[in-house]
């Protein structure tokens, strides 16, 4: 198994990362100048590293699909920013953070990278607030914080409830100070479609121009992708409408491995589907939960509006079964718990699938203002939305896809099994294990971006000083321009009669019901089944009218649903073959008495590595073993 | 219900460009306006004519992609509202929408409704950012910053940078949206050292790049999705003249 080298340092837990800096190569200031990164995406992730790598004297290239790197998906992040400050002396540190991120993954992540992540969380707090990101403040002028779902300490730093967007807006403006001085260069509204590899290493991109339409080769030492997560197959999410994993999908092809496709996170508390128009799925973050409380009627199909039902008569279901953790608990046990109630006939609003969240009595103790204070732009958007006033009723809530923990496999560096190749935040697969804990992938992906991959990428370009740039008339340029028009043309010659966004959403049902919150055998061999069926109709049947040569936003849409088709494929045999349920990932075949999650840890504890073996041939399964030597592996629980 | 959409074409940015009428007659107030422009597209394509381009990704206010006049306002009626967050309650069966993009000098149109809004990129590379390297920079509690300030600098970092103050402005001014970014940094100690000369730089490239002059119609502040204050303008103004009276400008960066 030489493929999947972990490269996880010896030593002690809390010295690996350090030791392992000291190992690394340098390059030296002359050198860097002579060295090329790029790096596509501008989320946290990407902008934190394009900045980093800038200013330390590479030169960057840097490409996004949207008209600014600020407008980077990761905007919208809304509940906070986890570090281990320990500022409310509630006995917090790095450990703690580590162990919540283990259990909360379900033991299904690597005990190293996440120790490493929650040891520079300090950092990045640091770094932002430098940068001037308007953190909440105390009235004595230090740093709020609050909690989040599965931990017991308070240690999310936060903005009101957009944190992404300001957290995302320190690094976009360590970009531009990039920019400004030279270092980075910004190639807006590109979307990139290959990766190009010589002689085994990844030397360069093929992206479409969105305003021309033309095509366009950048040549490079190394290429890091930080281009977010996959949530769009399930159509409705909470995620920006354009996100998708095409260009995971597009490393996969090129060799890099998949790992864990099938943990993907249903947050509980989005603002349910409305109607049938409805494009995207609006999340009411987590740390509403810090003053809301959930429950539902007591009473089957109870049709009195909420205030009309007595205390006595309403189930506090989440308070109930998890009396330690309450409402906070972690978002796969949250949405499964909202499930099960509507299943069983106690959800509420029009159509059954919703839950009440609560702020009555958070508002009788610390008054509107207080809560305003907190959550008041959550609450506009809510009433935005939906219309109604969550100060005077509670909210109606419902599950949502939400984040992917699942993606390209890395090594302790970063590094994809292509050489040269990177993938950071949450493109890849690092840190979450089974299921993410709330405010930690601002952290993971500022992390990576910050203080991780800049040292690491030196030790691979420290080998790579020797070699010049790739010419882009090198024949893989060719190829890889090729493959890529040929897959546009493929699209634009079809002529049928469905839109690229009908079969997106025929794909996100399937998906949703087959491949969701909870999952079983027969469903999922369904789910292939049709994914399958829905993807030759795509291509007899799609229509995409304009024309390549200049935007055209239907094209492009159409190349990110046929990498879709494909991630969900497999997605559905990852989880087919996880004959188990862990966290997010949960197979009603396998379940404890009370309704969690049952782990196979005998014959399961390892990260599912997928790798790519040509059109229509079933995709290779690689092992990494997972092994816990800090904490003890046990049956999680929030009771 | 039904509408007539009177929707700005231009194929490029050489075409001339002129409003083209379409008729919808299965729109539903339940949808957002863009869902209404996603349904007219889809129509375009199966009818094999080009689907209106517009901007859009988060689809709920925050990314600031969904630009475009609706009726002659920035994001359509409603306050405090991007185009992603417009409902289309806010119509009635029967109803004109004239749908246009953004007009000002320094904001080209790109295709349709699609403008290119590079200009507030080179307006922040002149200075919007704190003068900072990764890695060097103190624990975060070390200056302690007034609550009511930094909630104060929150609500000038608010911006979305979606160009609507600009194309509400009768002299495209965007001094709003340069307000908004000096103020949060006026604001914190964090941006205090390069402060003046952030606010002069930001200016004299709002400028160079053909945005007009603010003369006080407060049209920016009405039109504003997240509301950035006035009073950000005022204060940028003062660090403004301050940079003037210190020569700022004659100095090198
Ligand atoms: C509604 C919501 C709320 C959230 N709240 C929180 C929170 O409170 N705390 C928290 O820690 N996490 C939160 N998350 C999760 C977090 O926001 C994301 O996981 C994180 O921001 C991802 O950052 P990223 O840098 O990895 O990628 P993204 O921010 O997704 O950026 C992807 C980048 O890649 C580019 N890109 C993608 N594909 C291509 C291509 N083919 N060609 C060119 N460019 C491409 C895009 O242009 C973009 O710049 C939330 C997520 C959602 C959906
Ligand atoms: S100041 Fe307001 S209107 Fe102007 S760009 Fe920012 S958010 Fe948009
Ligand atoms: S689409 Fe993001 S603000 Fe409207």
């Amino acid at each position: 198994m030489a493929l999947l080298d972990s490269k996880i340092p010896e030593g002690p837990l809390a010295e690996k990362w350090k030791k392992h800096k000291d190992s690394l190569k340098l390059v030296s200031p002359a050198n860097k100048k002579k060295l090329d990164i790029i790096m596509v995406g501008t989320g946290v992730a990407g902008a934190a590293a394009a900045a980093s790598l800038g200013q330390m004297g590479y030169n960057v290239k840097v490409f996004c699909y949207q008209d600014s790197p600020r407008r980077a998906h990761s905007v919208a992040a809304q509940g906070g920013i986890n570090a281990t400050k320990n500022y409310r002396n509630d006995n917090d540190s790095d450990y703690r953070l580590f162990y919540d991120m283990i259990k909360g993954g379900d033991f299904r992540a690597r005990e190293a990278n996440v120790y490493r992540a929650a040891e520079v969380s300090n950092n990045i707090i640091d770094q932002l607030t430098a940068q001037g990101v308007p953190f909440a403040r105390e009235y004595g002028g230090t740093l709020a914080t609050r909690s989040f779902g599965g931990v017991q300490v308070s240690r999310t730093f936060y903005a009101s409830g957009q944190t992404g967007q300001q957290v995302l807006l320190g690094s976009y403006s360590a970009l531009k100070r990039e920019i400004a001085k030279g270092t980075v260069t910004m190639y807006e509204r590109r979307q990139m479609l290959e990766i190009v590899v010589k002689d085994g290493k990844a030397r360069g991109i093929v992206c479409r121009n969105l305003v021309t339409g033309e095509m366009e080769r950048y040549s490079a030492h190394a290429v890091v992708l930080a281009t977010g997560g996959y949530g769009t197959i399930y159509f409705l999410s909470t995620l920006a409408v354009n996100s998708s994993g095409a260009a995971a999908y597009a490393a996969y092809k090129k060799g890099a491995l998949f790992a864990n496709p099938s943990f993907i996170q249903i947050h509980p508390s989005s603002i349910p589907q409305l109607n049938d128009y409805q494009s995207k799925l609006t999340l009411m973050s987590e740390s509403l939960r810090n003053d809301g409380r959930v429950w539902v009627p007591k009473q089957k199909n109870d049709k009195r509006a909420p205030g009309d039902i007595p205390r006595e008569e309403r189930d506090y279901y989440l308070e109930r079964r998890y009396p330690a953790f309450g409402n906070l608990v972690p978002r796969d046990i949250g949405a499964r718990a909202a499930k099960e109630r509507c299943d069983a006939g106690y959800g509420v609003g029009e159509t059954g699938y919703a839950v009440y969240l609560d702020f009555e009595d958070a508002i009788k103790e610390q008054g509107e203002k207080a809560i305003r204070d907190k959550y008041g732009n959550l609450f506009d958007l809510y009433r935005k939305i939906t219309g109604e006033n969550p100060y005077k009723q509670p909210m109606k809530i419902y599950p949502a896809g939400h984040y992917t923990m699942g993606g390209l496999w890395v090594d302790y560096n970063l590094m994809t099994t292509v050489p040269g190749l990177f993938a950071i935040g949450e493109a890849n697969f690092s840190d979450h294990g089974a299921n993410r804990l709330g405010a930690s992938s601002l952290m993971q992906g500022s992390g990576d971006g910050y203080f991780i991959l800049p040292y690491t990428i030196g030790d691979y370009l420290a080998d790579e000083i020797k070699n010049p740039r790739l010419p882009i008339d090198d024949p893989e340029f060719e190829k890889a321009e090729k493959e890529a028009r040929e897959r546009i043309d493929r699209l634009m010659n079809i002529n049928g009669t469905t839109t690229p966004l009908a079969f997106h959403k025929e794909l996100g049902k399937i998906m949703w019901n087959h491949g969701g919150m909870t999952r079983n055998e027969q469903g999922l061999k369904e789910g292939l089944k049709m994914v399958n069926e829905v993807e030759e109709r795509f291509y007899k049947d799609l229509k995409i009218s304009g024309s390549t040569g200049s935007m055209n936003q239907p094209l492009e849409k159409a190349l990110r649903v046929a990498a879709s088709f494909e991630i969900s494929r497999l997605m559905l045999r990852d989880a087919l073959n996880r004959e188990e349920s862990c966290g997010a990932h949960f197979r009603e075949e396998y379940q404890t008495e009370d309704g969690e999650a049952l782990r196979n840890d005998d014959e399961y504890m390892y990260v599912a590595a997928w790798e790519y073996a040509g059109d229509n041939k079933e995709p290779k399964l690689h092992k990494e073993p997972l092994n816990y030597k800090y904490v003890t592996v046990k049956q999680r629980s929030y009771k | 219900m039904k509408l007539i959409l009177k929707i700005w074409r231009q194929a490029s940015p050489k075409d001339e460009g002129g409003f083209q009428t379409y008729h919808l007659d299965d729109a539903s107030q339940d949808m957002t306006f863009l869902e209404l422009l996603d349904a007219l597209n889809e129509k375009l394509i199966v009818e094999d004519q080009d689907p209106v381009a517009f901007e859009h990704d988060c689809r709920e206010g925050i990314c600031g992609s969904c630009a475009m006049m609706i009726n002659g306002r920035p994001h359509g009626p409603g306050e405090e509202t991007t185009t992603c967050q417009l409902n289309m309650k806010a119509f009635r069966d029967g109803d004109t929408i004239i749908v246009e993009p953004w007009r000002a000098r320094a904001f080209p149109v790109i295709k349709d409704l699609v403008v290119d809004r590079s200009a507030f990129e080179k307006i922040m590379e002149a200075g919007g950012f704190v003068d900072v390297d990764v890695s060097a920079v103190p624990d975060a509690n070390t200056y302690p910053v007034a609550r009511r300030d930094a909630e104060e600098a929150f609500d000038a970092a608010e911006c979305i940078g979606c160009g609507a103050c600009v194309a509400a402005c009768k002299n495209s001014s965007a001094m709003l949206f340069v307000a908004g970014k000096v103020s949060q940094y006026a604001l914190l100690p964090q941006g205090q050292m390069e402060g003046l000369q952030r606010a002069w730089n930001m200016v004299a490239k709002m400028d160079e790049l053909g945005f007009g002059s603010c003369t006080n119609t407060g049209a920016c502040e009405a039109e504003c999705p997240k509301g950035v204050s006035l009073a950000h303008i005022a204060r940028l103004n003062r660090q403004f003249l301050k940079a003037g009276f210190k020569k700022v400008g004659e100095e090198k960066n």
